[in-house]
């Protein structure tokens, strides 16, 4: 039996049968409309997270599956001071495999060593959100047709984003990738991320500026930039139309350039994006349940 | 001088770094232990000035010393039998360590569950890096 906790628990090769068959499933969904009847899935979120839960539940549900779960600790047991462990355990009697999303980092590792149903990690704190990475590579390898040979601009916070850690290292072993690392000094890649990157010899630059890099990406992946991460008031001031895509800069990209971006979106992409064709964050949530659907389907072993 | 005796089967750890003997002694969970031991501290050393030694008459199988190559490297491990030495063992860096050092994370799942145990991984050995099994935040101790 198998578990889900990091991007990197699938090897290159299963993951792109994984992608293969979320790609399988995007084509002929009615293929796959009962493979999971009979089948429950128990999402178990100790943290509120509509977006990742509501792709989970319509993943097995386009599967013919069921969901039962719970949508915040304090209307779990947890709020009884229930371990982790124990409710697993529970959820093991009621289900055939689990998505948790939990505050505490590890939560889900906690989970997978004691089930007897494949657990899958749905974010834990500020840790592994596994899914989304995936979601990222199907987007990126059904829009672009290749996750190799690509200038990859990652833009905003990356200092605290893990989308954006977990991208870097998934991306990180195809051939030919580099990255473009646009933020604010303050909110730069940690920098055992660039070491890991300078030990594997993958190339990266870090700008400041949106502007300067745009016109040589492949793909831009946005993330929010908040206030309250810089140090002083004036520097905000300063950048935060840096990180603004709106579409000025739009016409600087490449006409093939897509832009992602894992949601929810405040103000860091202007509405104004939404309409390009170019701007493709709202088919990665579509995205987002196919590549569930693969995942369910491959940690049940039920195949087609 | 003080001497202590010698020991018919069992371990003599020296060149423990001054003072560091009853951190060994409660991480080897010596207090556990019904046998002899002798802690020596501030023993003569001509190669460290100073320096503990601790003397367990046991059973050689009954301790797991691999903890020790985490604690310090410079630690010597003499295996006794029949009052003679018969293996200065190696000490490798262990591939876990558990319940020795706490994960201090406070976004960590050991935050809150106190039933867990306190597993750090050796995930680089050429750094000598640990990190906790479930957060994989880095050991501050850790190079």
């Amino acid at each position: 039996m198998r578990h889900l906790m990091s991007p990197l628990d699938f090897s290159v090769e299963e993951l792109d049968k994984l992608l293969d068959l979320a790609n399988d499933i995007e084509k002929y969904p009615d293929k796959y409309a009962h493979v999971c009847d009979g089948k429950r899935i128990a999402t178990l979120f100790y943290e509120p997270s509509t977006r990742t839960r509501l792709s989970f539940e319509a993943a097995m549900m386009n599967l013919g599956g069921k969901v039962l779960g719970f949508s915040s600790a304090s209307s779990s047991s947890a709020a009884k001071g229930e371990s982790v462990a124990d409710t697993i355990r529970m959820a093991s009697c009621y289900a055939d495999i689990a998505a948790i999303r939990h505050p505490k980092e590890g939560a889900p590792l906690v989970a997978s060593m004691v089930s007897s149903i494949p657990v899958i990690n749905a974010g834990d704190g500020g840790h592994q959100h596994p899914t989304q990475t995936l979601t990222d590579l199907l987007t990126i390898r059904s829009l672009k047709g290749r996750l190799d040979h690509l200038v990859i601009g990652l833009c905003g916070d990356l200092k605290f984003g893990r989308t954006v850690h977990s991208l870097i290292e998934a991306l990180s072993r195809y051939a030919g990738v580099y990255f473009v690392l646009i933020s604010p000094e303050e909110l730069r890649v940690p920098s055992y991320i660039t070491e890991g990157m300078r030990q594997d010899n993958i190339p990266y630059k870090e700008v400041e500026r949106l502007e300067d890099a745009i016109p040589e990406l492949d793909l831009l992946y946005m993330t929010r930039v908040q206030k309250e991460r810089f140090f002083n008031e004036e520097d905000y001031v300063r950048m935060k139309d840096f990180y603004i895509l709106d579409k000025v800069k739009m016409e600087l990209a490449g006409p093939d350039m897509l832009v992602l971006h894992p949601l929810p979106r405040v103000n860091e992409i202007a509405v104004e994006v939404d309409s390009d064709p170019r701007a493709v964050y709202f088919k990665q949530v579509q995205y987002g349940v196919y590549v569930r659907m693969a995942l369910i389907l491959t940690l049940l072993e039920l195949e087609v | 001088m003080l001497n202590v005796g010698a020991i018919t089967e069992g371990f003599v750890l020296d060149h423990i770094k001054a003072g560091k003997s009853m951190t060994i002694y409660h991480d080897l969970k010596l207090d556990k232990l019904d046998c002899t031991v002798a802690i020596i501290k501030n023993a003569r050393s001509n190669k460290m000035g100073k320096k503990d030694i601790i003397k367990v008459e046991c059973p050689i199988e009954m301790l797991d010393l691999d903890i020790l190559g985490f604690i310090d490297h410079n630690i010597t491990v003499n295996i006794i039998k029949d009052e003679k030495i018969v293996e200065k063992k190696e000490l490798k860096l262990p591939e876990r360590i558990v319940n020795v050092i706490k994960c201090k994370n406070p976004r960590c799942i050991t935050s809150i569950e106190q039933g867990l145990d306190h597993v750090f991984v050796l995930t680089d050995p050429k750094k000598e890096i640990y990190r906790c099994m479930y957060c994989e935040q880095k050991h501050r101790n850790s190079k």
